[in-house]
């Protein structure tokens, strides 16, 4: 029973990393629907701005708290990803809309390979550690086996900031004029741009606001596990598009169900199963998910435009 | 025949002039030239495949016309020359809005949604892109409350202020057109494009939307183009009508000039060709030259 507990928090942590990734792709495939394969590199990238800004703060700056380090280095990483993915949207992406579908994709994917070959060359193949943030684990209670049920400071920390940045991002995308905006360029584009809506600025800033998400992931992620190296795009990318399909693509709460649900089955199968099987686990899940609700969990069936 | 100065030669709100738009070898609409008077409503009528959508998608931007020069003069004293403009500035800067002849409404998003995102210019601006928005810095709360003032009144308007807040696919289909031309006013147009707002209207609420059209030019100012089949709306309420046939002009007049046009007439009931040249043989005799016609 502690065992299970413990793998369940330690699932819905990582999930929850999932889940942040996740709509990033879930809001750009709902825009334009397009998957974007160079997210995880992003995300990958944004945890590489992180580290470098921490050790910028702590080293050179000298600032002993970690809280306000950890902000900051939040912020900037959020800022420094969101221009860097707004300047791979102008530059990859937005040239190849209205091509044909596969061009943005491959493109995308081109994206993907240069981001990760960049920071393998500038940052080198090895991982890069940081100092640990913080060492503070809290014992929820003791087994009667002694074995205890532990919750680690780190992981509070991403279960707020996940919790408190979805809800900022749902009022955004449900209460202002940009979220109204992309909701509307979802659902036609043109008559969006009919009505003054820049559909192409709207997809812009969709990109920007995934990055920024994403940013955030790679900065917990960063935190939570102390090391980063230039090849960490790949499964947690790959993981949070799965995550994304399984919600459903285009379903923003969906997203974050599907993160969480990838977080705890990978966790528990690698507890009780095996280990060396969790990414099989992972997607043999969401290949089950798939023949049986092709529209993912919370997806809208796909319903043809006049 | 030509007497009284016209509105729409004296004061026009929109003018376009020799539009031609080609798609391959096919000639949609055929160096078309007309004008829509400030404050009329302008009807575009004509037999089915006539091009008078394409010129609706021309005049919003929604297609580039192959040659051809279009106008726009809003109430601001600015003038903008559509063929030139992407389409999100054809509604932003030169204030025209247009409706669709199949239905194009956000139909996920609710009422009082579909009518906010008309406005998204002034809010996207006072939110000052978001940002301070949602910090709660500026005066995004006052425009957001004007924004949804505005859409209440709209909805109040077309009668729907009850279902504001369910989603627009679940209306009625009468309803869904009355919102979509909230919608439309709802970005501040100086010239209003419906593409056919009565088709699939019963008589009870083809009558409904003559009044909104009436009131909407008297009470906001706006001029409407509209284009119908319905001869009730088109000779009830317009001021102005342009007749197209196989994309060229055939007639262009008042409700009642056009109304007795022979060649509108044949065009409309369909004559073999050699008849049309009998009337219009029958017509050069009878006003003297084809300059003489209005």
């Amino acid at each position: 029973m502690e065992v299970f507990v413990q793998q369940v928090i330690n699932g819905i942590t990582i999930g929850s990393l999932y889940g942040l990734i996740a709509i990033g792709y879930t809001m750009v495939f709902g825009i334009i629907g397009m998957v974007n394969f160079a997210h995880g590199d992003v995300f990958m990238v944004s945890a590489f701005f992180a580290l470098i800004f921490l050790l910028v703060l702590t080293s050179w700056f000298g600032i002993a708290s970690m809280t306000l380090a950890l902000i900051l280095v939040m912020v900037v990483s959020m800022v420094l990803t969101g221009l860097l993915v707004w300047a791979i949207e102008r530059v990859a992406y937005a040239p190849l809309r209205g091509s044909f579908r596969l061009a943005p994709l491959i493109s995308a994917i081109g994206m993907s390979i240069v981001l990760s070959n960049f920071i393998q060359v500038a940052q080198g193949p090895r991982n890069k550690p940081i100092p640990p943030v913080t060492r503070e684990v809290y014992t929820l209670w003791q087994g009667t086996n002694g074995y205890p049920v532990n919750i680690s400071l780190k992981q509070i920390i991403i279960w707020v900031v996940t919790a408190l940045l979805l809800a900022a991002f749902w009022y955004v995308v449900q209460k202002t004029a940009l979220g109204r905006a992309q909701r509307a360029c979802e659902q036609d584009r043109k008559m969006a741009a009919l009505l003054g809506v820049n559909v192409d600025r709207t997809i812009s800033l969709t990109f920007v606001i995934g990055a920024a998400l994403a940013a955030v992931a790679g900065t917990l992620f960063l935190m939570y596990y102390g090391v980063v190296v230039f090849s960490d795009g790949f499964t947690p990318g790959v993981k949070a598009f799965t995550a994304a399909v399984l919600g459903g693509i285009g379903s923003l709460p969906g997203a974050v169900l599907g993160g969480l649900l990838i977080g705890l089955i990978e966790t528990l199968w690698g507890q009780y199963v095996s280990a060396d099987y969790q990414n099989v686990a992972a997607f043999s899940i969401l290949v089950i998910v798939l023949i049986f609700m092709p529209q993912g969990l919370l997806g809208r069936p796909e319903v043809e435009k006049v | 025949m030509t007497t009284s100065l016209r509105t729409w030669d004296s004061d026009p709100v929109l003018t376009v002039e020799h539009l031609t738009m080609r798609f391959g070898g096919l000639v949609a609409v055929n160096d078309l030239s007309f004008s829509a008077g400030r404050g009329d409503i302008t009807a575009l009528i004509g037999p089915n495949g006539a091009g008078k959508t394409t010129v609706f998608n021309c005049i919003t931007g929604f297609y580039k016309p192959t040659t051809g020069m279009m106008s726009m003069r809003p109430r601001d004293g600015s003038l903008h020359l559509l063929e030139r403009l992407p389409d999100f500035i054809v509604a932003r800067k030169a204030k025209v809005a247009r409706t669709f002849q199949n239905i194009r409404l956000f139909s996920g998003m609710t009422l009082l949604e579909n009518l906010l995102v008309a406005q998204h210019n002034p809010l996207m601006i006072a939110s000052g892109m978001t940002i301070l928005g949602v910090l709660g810095i500026g005066g995004y709360r006052t425009k957001e409350k004007e924004a949804i003032d505005r859409a209440r009144y709209w909805l109040d308007k077309i009668g729907l202020i009850g279902r504001a807040d369910d989603p627009a696919g679940d209306l009625p289909y009468g309803a869904q057109r009355r919102l979509e031309i909230a919608r439309a006013m709802c970005t501040g147009p100086d010239l209003l494009c419906l593409d056919e707002p009565a088709a699939g209207l019963n008589p009870r609420e083809s009558a409904e939307l003559n009044a909104l059209l009436l009131s909407i030019r008297k009470d906001d100012g706006t001029s409407i183009l509209l284009i119908e089949h319905d001869m009730s709306v088109v000779m009830g309420i317009s001021d102005h009508v342009v007749v197209l046939e196989y994309g060229t002009k055939i007639a262009d007049g008042t409700p009642t000039e056009t109304r007795n046009d022979p060649r509108v007439i044949a065009a409309y009931l369909g004559v073999d060709d050699e008849e049309v040249e009998e009337i219009e043989h029958e017509l050069d005799e009878t006003t003297g030259s084809e300059e003489g016609r209005p």
